[in-house]
């Protein structure tokens, strides 16, 4: 029912919006649940485990029954909490857990085994036998209790992310925040100021209280206009900081479109990193209930709550109202609903020396409410006298108060625990915890509107004082009340029935109380034992009087039993937020050679190469598959000519006096004595003396080097340099940087691959001129270019570099020449049987657990100091090695990659074996299948037949032993 | 997290790359198998300060020494691993 004269909702316009179906109205500034109170609604959840109906409890973000999900489709949103999302025209909402209707829940069934199913059931029940568990238990288990689901389908919404950067971040918009952010940027700083609630102002928008001598919510709007007109504050509403992390780093999730219609290409939710020199924690505090039987009917709020809903929306659960309190802040919510017109029947105190603060309300110091009574939503309570005498009275709604806990979480996000004060009977924040952190308001016990004003104006200048900035607080602080809350302990009332602590997990008072019997006396114990506090709402109306509770039971006072850890998130976060922009294209960057567009005109297959899109092949008419084009590129390289795009090789250009000295270091081999004009193969050891990766270094002139990487490597490589440089080459005479993107390269392949190029070059080569490991500027059509004579291929080769601008022209004419000599370009399939068939090695040889010995490079590394010389002699990584070598089928058959290699008469099991294959093809050259593999002594087995094995293919093949290389194994082609 | 580059400013610890402890600095100047082994593979794991070498990858390319507490993760320092004028 809607109160009228009360509320700040635009009662001149209303909105339309469904709940499970039915359709309701409601005003703009209503949360759903405040537009379902209003309508009458009150039942809106069915609980996690018992089905038990449940309804609005609070009017806060740490809601544990009101779930629903919203809106329909692939992006519903499951969990959401009815007493954020605010509404608009045409929001859809449907209930969770429930089947097959809410009112009729046939799982409710659940609630009648309820005296089976207490804490640690399934763990006692479902032992055995151990194979049910995943197939029939958990299936039934998780069919019966859970919450909302996903749809299912890719979330099409879109999500943010974003960092922002400030003097101060204030957490919270209650009176503390507002002074904090107030008084510091008036003091100049730059100050970001965040609130959970779409509106600034806390609990000043909640309450019938006067600041500065006008009503609470128009002292906010003063302060709102002034910190608008100042261009050092950003206001974030919607904003809930979710955790505090190293470096003043605190992350945040801003819901940018929940609560529009139409979000108007707005992303849905955006995650913030706020990197703050100081920070101001204001979030307030959070009321608790009192357990009692059944305390979670439907109708049942939290005292502040009731008064919330009134002040706010005008919203109330129904007239015939009671409140039961242990402290004074209680009787606020009788009067102001007596105010309001509601019937308030009962004013129940559990101190017997209390006196009633909300004048004419029927008073009962000293009694307690042990029970209620109603199906699906609260129509009466009992309440019992000091002298155990009993009452029944009729109401449609109680507001139950036991105290407020400070919302501390934030502080505790590094390792900080908390701290007990018995005199406000909740834990407050440590001295130290998060560094660059400072606490006020009721987030630090402060619990009157005039003490959070003041510790909010203290704790705004002196943190941006720190900083340097000139910050007053003198007699700047509004008129306020300053009333302290008094309270007088009460966790549970004793008592027949159930009595509730954590809602949304299903957990009662004597579930903790069994947990302390059965031995999980420590907190963290009896939380995982009972799962009190591990849902969603991660117990914030819950855990401190389960804790209670536990020190009851187990004869220890609260202090000492201590409180679980507050851990990130503060509450929930989307892992689309968190991942935002990571989606499809956008999990990984990509990168495109020159040479990209005119391979996907030829129709090209991409395959991904680290961020690189290299192609497969290139099919010609009729080629329906990559074999037959493979075997045909391979054999046009060998026959004729062929153009492949190496861009993606790593290229670091070196230059300096000491760079020779410098190779000398990374790589095993010598460098320093390279002649300006030649090329040199170079292997790179790890220290460990495992080889890191190798490739070809160019001298291009006297103090000007050109080395390649591998594709995968090449950023290992350059952070290795770095790190070698740095480190131990301090004051040499080099520099280099990756010129990776900056040249584009292609290979150019095959017997006629000289005159390919002297089509053209603008001069002519030789071989007399330009030898095998030769390398020389050149320039084609008046085109600076470098050519270098190396080879993968095992052919006649070069690689031809031009700066990238130039690179998709020089594709194209190279392939066209190409076609003309009746090659063509070949792709990444065709590379690699090519380097097959030579025995050359890749990242599938040299995988990091290889050494230079192991593929047959141990000769290599030269009799000076260089990165890995000294680990690689030690013995285990010299003798009894696994070795490269080559195989080929006996009796045909195909080899496989990862095939394991077994003596001919050995049972093909782990204790027997002798290796394994690295790379394997049919090689269209030998007309048989090749493979590559390393071989225990392998180097001395040459000739010798081996098994191999792969078991998940089903490959089992008598093979013979080879030396890798075996085409042109004298390297005769490389040098006509 | 956040470190501040003497290059290149604080910035978020995304931008670095975490290598390991700063003793890779001292490598053993000669060839004894157990020296180097003990030097590469042998690690103190103390509750408190450490030195540890970083990697402005997404920056300025510098290695980096920060000094910082694996208890309070306070950071005490940053510093080039190459000495600022040191070429």
């Amino acid at each position: 029912m809607r109160i009228e004269g009360y509320g700040r909702v635009d009662r001149d316009v209303s909105l339309d919006f469904s709940f499970d179906g039915r359709r309701f109205a409601g005003h703009p500034g209503d949360t759903l649940a405040s537009a379902l109170m209003a309508e009458g609604v009150v039942l809106t959840g069915r609980s996690f485990k018992y089905h038990r109906p449940r309804g609005v409890l609070t009017d806060t973000s740490a809601e544990p029954n009101a779930l629903v999900t919203v809106g329909r489709g692939a992006g519903r949103d499951p969990n959401t909490r009815a007493t954020v999302q605010e509404l608009y025209n045409g929001l859809e909402a449907r209930s969770q857990n429930r089947w097959p209707t809410l009112s009729l829940d046939l799982w409710a069934v659940n609630d009648l085994a309820a005296p089976f199913l207490g804490a640690g059931f399934y763990y006692k029940t479902f032992m055995w036998p151990r194979a049910f568990w995943e197939k029939l238990y958990e299936p039934i288990i998780r069919r019966a209790a859970g919450l909302g689901a996903l749809s299912g389908e890719a979330d099409g919404e879109r999500y943010e992310k974003a960092y922002a950067f400030c003097d101060l971040l204030v957490i919270g918009a209650g009176p503390a925040g507002l002074m904090a952010a107030r008084v510091a940027a008036e003091a100049g700083a730059q100050v970001i100021l965040c609130t959970e609630e779409p509106r600034f102002g806390g609990r000043l928008l909640a309450e019938a209280e006067e600041v500065d001598g006008q009503p609470g919510h128009l002292w906010v709007a003063g302060v709102l206009a002034r910190l608008r007109g100042m261009d050092n504050v950003r206001l974030m509403p919607r904003t809930t900081v979710t955790g505090a992390y190293d470096g003043g780093t605190y992350g945040a999730l801003e819901r940018v479109s929940h609560h529009v219609a139409d979000p108007q290409g707005a992303p849905r939710e955006c995650f913030w990193r706020i990197v703050a020199q100081r920070a101001v924690l204001a979030a307030g505090a959070l009321e608790r209930p009192v357990a009692f039987g059944d305390n979670d009917r439907p109708g049942v709020m939290l005292a502040s709550a009731l008064r919330g809903y009134l002040h706010r929306y005008g919203a109330a659960p129904g007239r015939q109202v009671a409140v039961f309190t242990n402290n004074d802040d209680g009787h606020r919510t009788a009067r102001d609903l007596a105010r309001a017109g509601l019937n308030v029947v009962a004013l129940v105190d559990s101190r017997h020396d209390a006196e009633s603060l909300a004048g004419e309300v029927p008073f009962f110091p000293g009694w307690q409410v042990c029970g209620t009574q109603g199906r699906r939503r609260l129509s009466g309570i009992t309440l019992r006298a000091p002298d155990g005498r009993r009452d029944v009275l009729q109401v449609e709604a109680l507001g139950v108060s036991g105290g407020y806990n400070p919302s501390l979480h934030l502080t505790c996000h590094m390792g900080a625990r908390p701290v007990w004060r018995d005199d406000i009977a909740a834990f407050v924040p440590p001295a130290a915890h998060v560094p660059g952190l400072t606490v006020a308001g009721s987030a630090n016990g402060a619990f009157t509107t005039y003490g959070c004003l003041t510790e909010g104006a203290e704790a705004g200048a002196e943190a941006v004082r720190v900083l340097g900035f000139r910050a007053e607080v003198a007699d700047n602080i509004p008129q306020a009340n300053n009333t302290p809350n008094r309270l007088r302990r009460l966790w549970a009332v004793p008592g027949r029935g159930r009595a509730w602590l954590d809602f949304q997990n299903d957990v009662t008072v004597k579930d903790v109380r069994q947990a302390a019997a059965e031995n999980y006396a420590s907190v963290e114990h009896m939380k995982r034992y009972t799962t009190q506090g591990m849902a969603t709402d991660q117990g914030k109306s819950s855990n401190v009087s389960a804790l209670a509770i536990l020190a009851d039971a187990t004869g220890r006072d609260i202090p000492e039993t201590g409180t679980t850890t507050f851990r990130p998130p503060y509450s929930p976060i989307a892992i689309a937020a968190m991942g935002a922009g990571g989606q499809g294209a956008g999990f990984a960057p990509e990168r495109f050679t020159t040479s990209h567009e005119a391979s996907l005109r030829r129709a090209a297959p991409m395959v991904e190469a680290g961020l690189w899109y290299r192609p497969s092949y290139f099919p010609v008419k009729g080629e329906r598959h990559w074999r037959p084009a493979c075997d045909r590129e391979v054999r046009m390289v060998r026959d004729r000519v062929g153009v492949c795009d190496v861009s993606t090789l790593g290229k670091i250009d070196l230059q300096g006096r000491d760079v020779g000295r410098f190779l000398d270091c990374v790589y095993a081999n010598t460098f320093s004595t390279l002649k300006p004009g030649r090329t040199r193969y170079g292997l790179m050891l790890r220290e460990d003396g495992f080889v890191m990766d190798d490739g070809t270094t160019a001298r291009l002139a006297e103090l000007h080097w050109l080395m390649t990487t591998t594709t995968a490597a090449a950023g290992q490589v350059m952070r290795h340099l770095d790190w070698v440089k740095q480190a131990y080459a301090q004051g040499w005479d080099v520099r280099f940087i990756s010129v990776t993107e900056q040249w584009a390269q292609f290979a150019v392949a095959g017997p006629q691959a000289r005159d390919l190029l002297n089509d053209v070059l603008d001069a002519p080569i030789d071989n007399l001129g330009f030898p095998y490991m030769a390398n020389g500027a050149v320039s084609i059509g008046g085109t600076r270019a470098r050519l270098f004579r190396i080879s993968f291929s095992g052919e006649h080769a070069y690689e031809v570099a031009v700066p990238s601008r130039y690179g998709a022209a020089l594709w194209d004419l190279l392939v066209a020449r190409a076609e003309a000599l009746g090659g063509g370009p070949y792709g990444m399939e065709a590379l690699n049987v090519l380097r097959i068939e030579k025995g050359h090695i890749t990242h599938a040889e040299i995988h990091g657990r290889t050494t230079a010995h192991d593929i047959g490079m141990g000769r290599m590394i030269a009799a000076k100091d260089c990165i890995g010389r000294t680990m690689a002699g030690r013995p285990g990584l010299v003798n009894d090695r696994e070795e490269l070598v080559g195989l080929r089928p006996l009796a045909g058959g195909t080899l496989t990659a990862g095939a394991h290699l077994f003596a001919p008469e050995a049972d093909p099991v782990r204790e027997n074996d002798h290796g394994y294959t690295t790379s394997a093809c049919f090689s269209p050259t030998l007309g048989e299948e090749r493979a590559l593999g390393f071989l225990l002594n392998g180097h001395r087995r040459h000739g010798e037949t081996v098994r191999l094995v792969d078991h998940l293919r089903g490959i089992d093949t008598l093979c013979e032993v080879t030396a890798p290389c075996a085409f042109d194994p004298t390297g005769g082609r490389l040098r006509d | 997290m956040r470190l501040t580059c003497p290059l290149c400013g604080a910035r978020d610890r995304r931008e670095f790359t975490y290598q390991g402890d700063a003793i890779m600095l001292t490598r053993p100047s000669n060839d004894d198998p157990t020296a180097f082994s003990d030097w590469l593979h042998l690690r103190d794991n103390p509750a408190g300060r450490t030195r540890d070498l970083w990697y402005h990858e997404a920056g300025c390319c510098a290695w980096l020494v920060v000094e910082r507490d694996t208890v309070t993760h306070a950071v005490h320092s940053v510093a080039l691993v190459e000495g600022e004028d040191a070429d």
